[in-house]
């Protein structure tokens, strides 16, 4: 179809500015797009008949990588030898 | 440059957002909210029997008019037992260890219990302040000093609830760096510390749960005599 009404997965590397220049970057645009990447994750992994423990251990490890990175400024200043 | 034992505690910024906010907004994602389903999900059927737990718990003991409350106080629970937990696992940031939510989240509750007992049952709230059965000359005392223990109830349960999990995690973290720092030097007694560390993590979730409850459930006795 055409290249706006197309989803990432399917867009080619090529085609990969075009189909960005397209999105939506405003607030409400912003919005929607975590939106539907929330509702998309939530009814892919969660919302299941026979849900396991999957989906919550993915978003708390997604968590721990989030955290790890909001604080690797921090924490990528120690020096383990001062300690010894 | 060394890392001090309190840095854990700061609140990271990453292009000027601070971590705090992230933590406290994350327990949301987790708690899905349910469909016009009666069974949607697994997990909102958990999260269902655990909010029926709690407010049945807390609920039970408190007069028709304290129902209202309902739910304030489970959202609330449910708020501190998620923001606890979460401060758990590695490298995360737990909110709940800064004074300044504790007491955001203690003082305005329990002025809000003492209000409404002031306005509604003026006598009996005030009356509280005189347990029954105080001999005649020790009246005035007992007064100021149930007084003194009526004001000094919010600052305890914000610097409870701090309290506690900033021990928890600060233990956790000498217990470990001393696990590490010894591993070269003498296994042996590094293996019998990081036992330790195992029953201190065990602990530390246990502390998370009950202090959650604690706070909450303090919440509604204050409320009890109010009402």
């Amino acid at each position: 179809g055409p290249l706006s009404d197309r989803s990432l997965m399917e867009v080619r590397l090529g085609e990969l500015p075009a189909w960005l220049a397209t999105r939506d970057f405003s607030p409400q645009g912003l919005l929607g797009g975590v939106q539907k990447a929330w509702s998309s994750y939530y009814n892919k992994y969660i919302n299941v008949k026979r849900g396991g423990p999957a989906g919550i251990s993915m978003l708390l490890a997604g968590y721990c990588l989030l955290s790890y990175s909001w604080n690797y400024q921090h924490i990528s200043k120690i020096s383990f030898l001062a300690s010894v | 440059m060394n890392l001090s034992f309190f840095d854990q505690f700061t609140s990271p910024y990453l292009l000027g957002i601070p971590l705090i906010l992230v933590s406290t907004m994350f327990p949301a994602l987790l708690l899905p909210s349910t469909d016009n389903r009666w069974l949607p999900n697994r997990l909102c059927t958990l999260q269902l029997w655990l909010s029926h737990l709690i407010t049945k718990q807390l609920m039970v003991p408190l007069n028709k008019k304290g129902h209202k409350w309902a739910l304030i106080l489970t959202s609330l629970m449910t708020l501190l037992l998620m923001i606890n937990l979460l401060g758990l696992l590695p490298y995360t940031f737990t909110p709940t260890t800064q004074l300044s939510m504790n007491m955001a989240l203690a003082f305005p509750l329990w002025f809000a219990t003492l209000l409404t007992g002031l306005r509604n049952q003026p006598s009996t709230s005030l009356g509280h302040l005189l347990p029954e059965g105080t001999p005649t000359p020790l009246i005035p005392a007992l007064i100021m000093i149930e007084t003194t223990s009526l004001l000094i109830r919010p600052l305890a349960l914000g610097v409870r609830l701090t309290a506690n999990l900033t021990a928890g995690h600060l233990l956790i973290q000498l217990i470990s760096t001393a696990t590490i720092t010894l591993l070269p030097l003498i296994p042996t007694v590094s293996l019998l510390t990081t036992l330790i560390l195992l029953l201190l993590t065990i602990l530390e979730v246990a502390v998370a749960m009950i202090q959650a409850y604690v706070f909450v459930l303090l919440l509604t006795l204050y409320l009890q005599e109010n009402i």
